[in-house]
């Protein structure tokens, strides 16, 4: 579930607080993301690829938090790695005319 | 600078006047909202979370049933029906394909970025979750539909002879609103029964509470033994790189059927084989029979699939992970709100039901329409549901919003008698009759007998609870409606005595020709199970 807000990246843009599908963010008063309702959260990774500066890290356990720090997302090289590898950038949409999926499903037959 | 939320204070009870109300936010949601908008109706689409990212697609990368025009489609029906235990209908499987198939080509037109074949020919045969559900948000929203995110629905609200709208509240304040429309569109997905799948956690079956409580019935709930493998602990039911898996014990031991082969394919035949280990102990896969340009497909082609053991730290190709199966309910499995006419009205004037939060059966019988079918499917009904709640709409002169009353039951309007019930303890226990596999994976008439008295036991606790109030409303909701929708679940496997499809009886484990029509169920307080024909066969006779 979503665990880590960098409140170094983080620019304020209420982006996450609005696409998130469960609801999980709240903010303060400064504009920054508060993981308000954690166990809502769904671990879709979705924030991730809309937030604009990669501040947003969703640990891959659905049932609790896992505890990760920032700096260990940072030292692993995990922000932002979901987008990369759907060929979103900056929140914006991107890469699905590179899918191969269509070689897997021609093989999975 | 930094955007601050505007401080609006919502007011309570607005009331908002349109044509054709669509209650929902996946792809069946906006196909409905496309469709009706089309025919020049004013159209509001109410999503509980947003719409774009919320239901089961948003997260997922999904095929479609894409058949083209021509000699092979008729071959294509033909050739999945033979997979539908007998129960699909080939009409409706036809015109499916037809229309999702036009849809496509629509999305084609729009500029969706379908990936290209080594000939240059675009390869629409695929729909990659987040891009396409972003893609048809704008297109909603250049269509004119007023899109409210964050806005459950509660309720439908209805005067003596049809659905006139419904009432909901805002996530953000807890103040409440209300609908005014012709016709309404339930496309609130399937139901996941609180179990954490990828994009499950709005998925509470609430359109067939909704329907329900307006007298509708269900179709196919006995079709819900349906599980996906994934990473354990993880969101990812996602099957494909299981189709690359070996399984083994938590000794290392390979996992081998009766033949003494490995077992393989944890998507197909294996599935059985894993599901049986699971009762006695832990599994684990590896995906060791992906060659390299394999790997790197599944790898760019899937990348929802990688993210748990990219953050794990671990290389499923190379190393062996834990794996479960996680239930699905009917986002996967079948059954849903029935559906009693070409344009998807569910039998109740002025409402209609698409995506899964219908039954699926028309076009996928007593199997898992997960991926392809229900993704076309999807695009199909929410389409003729959107031009039949429209044309609804129109015939519809005079509408008299003051005359309209709310017909919510469980979690609105208890007898407050108790007040000793936990929402998230009774989640728990709901959860609990239905998702483990020995309940919906191998069913029992003894397992089944007790799930009914818990379940029972907690819908009567909920009826007698006092009103939630505020946003504790739409948690009592969703408890009410995964309740109902697991006491029909069990009502229809009680009376389906044997195995069919996804529904799998230990103590009937063959298929029994007598037994191939559908079961219908509906009720709330008394729930009442029917096969189809009888219930036929009775409505003549009346």
């Amino acid at each position: 579930m979503i665990e880590v807000i960098s409140t170094d990246r983080c620019i304020r843009c209420d982006i996450c607080e609005r696409i998130c599908p469960a609801f999980v963010f709240d903010r303060d008063e400064t504009g920054l993301p508060v993981i308000a309702r954690q166990d809502d959260c769904q671990t879709c990774f979705l924030c991730e690829i809309y937030c604009p500066t990669d501040a947003l890290y969703v640990a891959e356990d659905a049932h609790g938090p896992t505890g990760i720090s920032e700096a260990e997302v940072v030292e692993r090289g995990l922000f932002g790695t979901y987008a990369r590898s759907l060929g979103w950038s900056r929140g914006r949409a991107g890469g699905a005319q590179n899918d191969p999926t269509r070689h897997i499903r021609v093989a999975q037959v | 600078m930094a955007s601050r939320r505007k401080a609006q204070p919502e007011k309570d009870g607005r009331l908002i006047e349109t044509d054709v109300l669509v209650v929902g936010g996946g792809p069946s949601a906006a196909w409905a909202a496309l469709s009706a908008a089309e025919t020049g109706v004013r159209v509001v689409l109410v999503d509980k979370g947003y719409h774009g990212t919320s239901g089961a697609t948003a997260p997922s990368n999904t095929g479609t049933w894409c058949v083209p025009p021509g000699e092979g489609r008729a071959a294509s029906v033909e050739q999945r029906f033979k997979r539908t235990a007998g129960l699909a209908d080939r009409r409706w499987m036809l015109r499916a394909a037809d229309q999702a198939y036009e849809n496509l080509l629509k999305l084609v037109e729009w500029g969706y970025p379908f990936p290209s074949e080594e000939d240059g020919s675009l390869y629409i045969a695929n729909l990659r979750g987040p891009d396409y559900m972003r893609f048809v948000r704008q297109r909603v929203q250049k269509a004119g539909v007023t899109i409210l995110d964050h806005h459950p629905i509660l309720e439908l609200l209805g005067d003596d002879n049809h659905i006139g709208g419904a009432a909901g509240l805002v996530r953000r304040s807890g103040a409440s609103f209300r609908v005014s429309a012709g016709a309404v569109v339930l496309a609130t997905g399937g139901c996941a029964f609180f179990e954490r799948i990828l994009g499950g956690t709005g998925l509470t079956g609430d359109g067939s509470l909704f329907a329900a409580e307006a007298g509708a019935s269900l179709s196919g709930m006995e079709f819900t033994g349906k599980y996906t493998l994934s990473p354990h602990g993880s969101s990812l039911n996602k099957g494909l790189p299981f189709r690359w898996a070996t399984f083994y014990r938590e000794n290392g031991e390979v996992l081998r059927n009766a033949h003494g082969d490995p077992v393989t394919n944890g998507i197909g035949g294996g599935e059985r084989q894993v599901a049986e280990a699971l009762l006695t102990g832990p599994v684990y896969a590896r995906l060791d029979l992906a060659e390299p340009a394999m790997q790197d497909w599944l790898r760019r082609g899937q990348p929802n699939c990688f993210q748990p053991y990219d953050r794990m730290g671990i290389n499923p190709f190379e190393q062996r992970f834990r794996v479960e199966l996680k239930y699905e309910g009917t986002v996967r499995g079948t059954g849903g709100i029935r559906i009693v006419s070409s344009d998807c009205g569910t039998g109740v004037a002025g409402l209609y039901v698409a995506g899964d939060a219908a039954s699926r059966e028309n076009v996928t019988g007593g199997i898992s329409g997960g991926g392809a079918i229900n993704a076309s499917w999807a695009i199909a009904s929410g389409w003729w549901a959107g031009h039949g709640a429209a044309h609804h709409a129109r015939r519809r002169q005079s509408r008299d919003a003051a005359r309209l009353q709310p017909l919510g039951t469980a979690g609105l309007r208890g007898s407050g008698k108790r007040d000793d019930v936990d929402l998230a303890a009774t989640a728990q226990a709901v959860h609990d009759e239905i998702v483990p596999l020995d309940k919906s994976y191998w069913r029992t008439a003894a397992a089944l007998e007790s799930s009914r008295r818990t379940l029972d036991d907690i819908w009567s606790r909920l009826g007698q609870t006092g009103p939630a109030t505020g946003i504790e409303r739409l948690r009592a909701r969703e408890l009410a409606s995964v309740t109902a929708n697991a006491r029909w679940t069990v009502a229809a496997a009680l009376l389906r005595t044997e195995s069919r499809g996804v529904h799998r009886r230990r103590d009937f484990p063959g298929e029994d020709d007598a037994q191939a029509s559908r079961i219908t169920v509906s009720g709330l307080g008394k729930v009442t199970a029917a096969r189809e024909i009888l219930a036929l066969e009775t409505a003549r006779e009346g």
